[in-house]
């Protein structure tokens, strides 16, 4: 029992990271049709910004990361929209899609050339010790990850539907015709999107890094789950996106623990292969029609 | 343009064309630059490199000087078999590398057929059980490490019951069925065996099988950035220990990378930066100097080989014969007396298994202690 204590626990911490990198994705398609292949990378860049604000610029790890994010939300938020998706996006989805692919390569070996290809040791933001919960021992960090990721959560569903910011990048999501019609200013909703997106990987990178180390090539297998875990639940809501984001998480680690480890990056695939055969749209995603 | 001008910048080009001079010694390292094993591979590169600038500096090998080209495996079997093919076409005097036993595999027969003398970091145990007459270690093979380590769990720590982690690869299976071996001989029940894969990054549930395991010691064997990341979650979710390990657990980007979650654990090294040898701490300092980072036993390993190979050519052969250089290096031992640079007496047998004598370590506050030094296990 207290295994499958641990295991749960562990599982749900790692899945509330696929879910904030999750919810980037769902965020940038429901506002902008915008897929990013490169959010694994950009999960992995903000530890590396950290690691340079203390390694070079010696700052502490607070003051770091604060410089951190806001170099983040510069580069993967504001850069990337204006450099990259708004003169893809006059070409269709498709390139747009091929130029993220790029630029996931740009960044990892750009990581790889100017940083080092070497693992790197990153601060944790609590200490690794356990604590005993109803008579179980669990990883205070996973506890701190889980709970971190849970509030970062909350809150956007917060500021979505409880502010009129929010409910205007609402309303650009489900019609953008309609919202320009209302007055309200799309692009600048759409920006606030990536912004948002460029925070949200930011805050998934810190609270994972310590556990998995800094190195160039995290990005591949955290942006494959992610997506993953956004097409599960359902790419066009963000509910989706947390479900399917803790539900891959929870499933890889028991897969791991009682089937096997060699096979458990097969099970999540499996799943995929299974949810986009029965139900195309997503666990809680929307059927989406269009009309000719 | 006329051909006496064609002929000169034909001239020209070639002036500036290319490294090496004809009267250069080609040597070539054909490593883990990149990817998982990337760590041991680019402390490896960086002891050769150590050691080519001091030997040129000195004049060289016979008087020629050594031009150094570099491939990255990518720690991937097929692009190793690729830049071996790339290497082999350059016709180089010897090759250093790969570390990864699963590249030297892959690679090992085509360098026996170009009859080039290979200097591997390898340690999977079968690697100098294929006959191949050009191949030899830098460091020991896992049936030399393992019975010694296995003789610490029984004497020293006194476990009963053993439950092992290891990564899935050439390097891994070879220890671990050495190991299995070694702990059945000895009396030593394994109670569990959890097999991971190379690159992996989550070990949580790894981790949670060695808890219900309740074993006497638990046994790491993974590559460095792995030992790291399992030491991280083990202290996370509170797995009690002894930890052991053989090299890999214990070396020095181990313990930079977990952390103070490497304090305590033990185990069997065959090199390390750490060893009580003056020659030793005086290339540590001298490597920590030039690289700015303090090397693991790859950097050591990379050093010595480049060293053997002077030592071989110039005082053995007189001459660059790389059939003859084989030839010379089964059954030979180098002493610090003979090349102070080797820093440590070794010797090569007929299949080209290195033996030296090796360290029981511990580590302590971030560092590794040498607790006792063992001897060779021949002369």
């Amino acid at each position: 029992m207290a295994d499958i204590l641990q295991l749960l626990v562990a599982g749900l911490a790692t899945g509330a990271i696929y879910a904030l990198v999750a919810i980037g994705f769902t965020l940038l398609w429901q506002t902008s049709q915008t897929i990013n292949f490169a959010q694994g990378e950009f999960v992995m860049l903000p530890a590396f910004f950290v690691l340079i604000g203390t390694g070079y610029f010696g700052l502490s790890f607070w003051p770091a990361v604060a410089l951190a994010t806001v170099v983040s939300v510069v580069v993967l938020g504001l850069l990337f929209k204006r450099l990259i998706v708004d003169p893809m996006m006059r070409h269709g989805v498709l390139p747009l899609v091929i130029a993220t692919i790029g630029l996931a390569i740009f960044f990892k070996e750009a990581v790889r050339e100017f940083y080092g290809a070497d693992a790197q040791p990153f601060p944790p933001v609590v200490a690794a010790t356990e604590v005993t919960v109803f008579g179980v021992t669990l990883a205070l960090q996973s506890l701190v990850v889980l709970a971190i990721s849970i509030a970062a959560v909350v809150a956007l569903q917060l500021f979505l539907s409880g502010t009129r910011t929010g409910r205007c990048m609402q309303a650009c999501a489900q019609n953008p015709t309609v919202a320009r019609l209302l007055g309200i200013p799309v692009e600048r909703m759409i920006l606030y999107t990536f912004l948002i997106n460029a925070a949200l990987v930011t805050l998934a990178s810190i609270l994972i890094t310590p556990i998995y180390l800094a190195k160039f090539t995290n990005g591949e297998w955290l942006g494959l789950y992610a997506f993953i875990a956004a097409i599960i639940g359902g790419f066009n809501q963000v509910r989706g996106a947390i479900v399917g984001g803790l539900l891959l998480g929870v499933i890889d680690n028991f897969a791991a623990a009682y089937l096997s480890s060699q096979y458990r990056m097969a099970i999540p695939l499996l799943i995929l292969i299974v949810v986009v055969l029965v139900r195309p749209q997503g666990l809680l995603g929307r059927i989406e029609e269009r009309t000719v | 343009m006329g051909r006496s001008q064609l002929g000169l910048a034909l001239a020209t080009l070639m002036l500036f064309a290319g490294g090496a001079s004809a009267a250069d010694v080609k040597l070539v390292y054909i490593g883990e630059i990149s990817g998982s094993i990337a760590v041991s591979g680019g402390n490896f590169r960086d002891g050769i490199i150590l050691a080519v600038e001091e030997i040129n500096a000195a004049g060289g090998i016979l008087k020629e000087k050594i031009a150094l080209s570099q491939l990255d495996t990518q720690t991937n079997p097929g692009v190793a078999r690729s830049q071996t093919q790339k290497a082999i076409d350059g016709d180089p005097y010897v090759v250093l590398g790969p570390i990864f036993s699963g590249n030297v595999k892959a690679t090992m027969q085509m360098l026996q057929q170009a009859e080039i003398p290979h200097l591997i970091g390898g340690e999977a145990g079968e690697l100098t059980a294929l006959g191949d007459r050009y191949l030899f270690r830098t460091s020991f093979g896992q049936q030399i490490g393992m019975p010694k380590i296995a003789n610490y769990i029984r004497d020293e720590l006194k476990a009963k019951t053993v439950a092992l982690i290891w990564v899935n690869n050439d390097f891994g299976k070879g220890g671990r069925d050495n190991l299995l071996k070694q702990l059945a001989e000895r009396n030593i029940k394994l109670v569990a065996d959890v097999s991971t894969e190379s690159g992996q990054v989550d070990f949580a549930a790894d981790v949670v099988k060695l808890k219900a395991a309740n074993a006497d010691a638990v046994f790491v064997y993974s590559n460095e950035e792995e030992c790291a990341r399992i030491m991280r979650e083990a202290r996370k979710q509170g797995l009690k220990g002894p930890f052991v390990g053989d090299t890999t657990l214990l070396s020095q980007k181990t313990i930079e990378l977990a952390g103070d979650a490497a304090n305590g654990v033990q185990g069997h090294v065959g090199l390390t930066a750490d060893a009580p040898i003056p020659a030793v701490a005086e290339f540590t300092a001298k490597f920590q100097k030039r690289f700015n980072y303090k090397p693991d036993h790859n950097g050591i390993k990379g050093y010595t080989a480049v060293y053997a190979v002077k030592y071989v050519t110039e005082k053995k052969l007189g001459k660059f014969d790389r059939k003859a250089f084989a030839q010379t290096m089964h059954g030979l031992t180098i002493t610090p007396q003979d090349e102070p640079a080797i820093l440590i007496e070794t010797t090569w047998d007929n299949t080209g298994e290195i033996d030296r004598i090796s360290f029981l370590a511990e580590v302590v506050a971030g560092q590794q202690k040498i607790t006792k030094i063992l001897p060779k296990l021949g002369k």
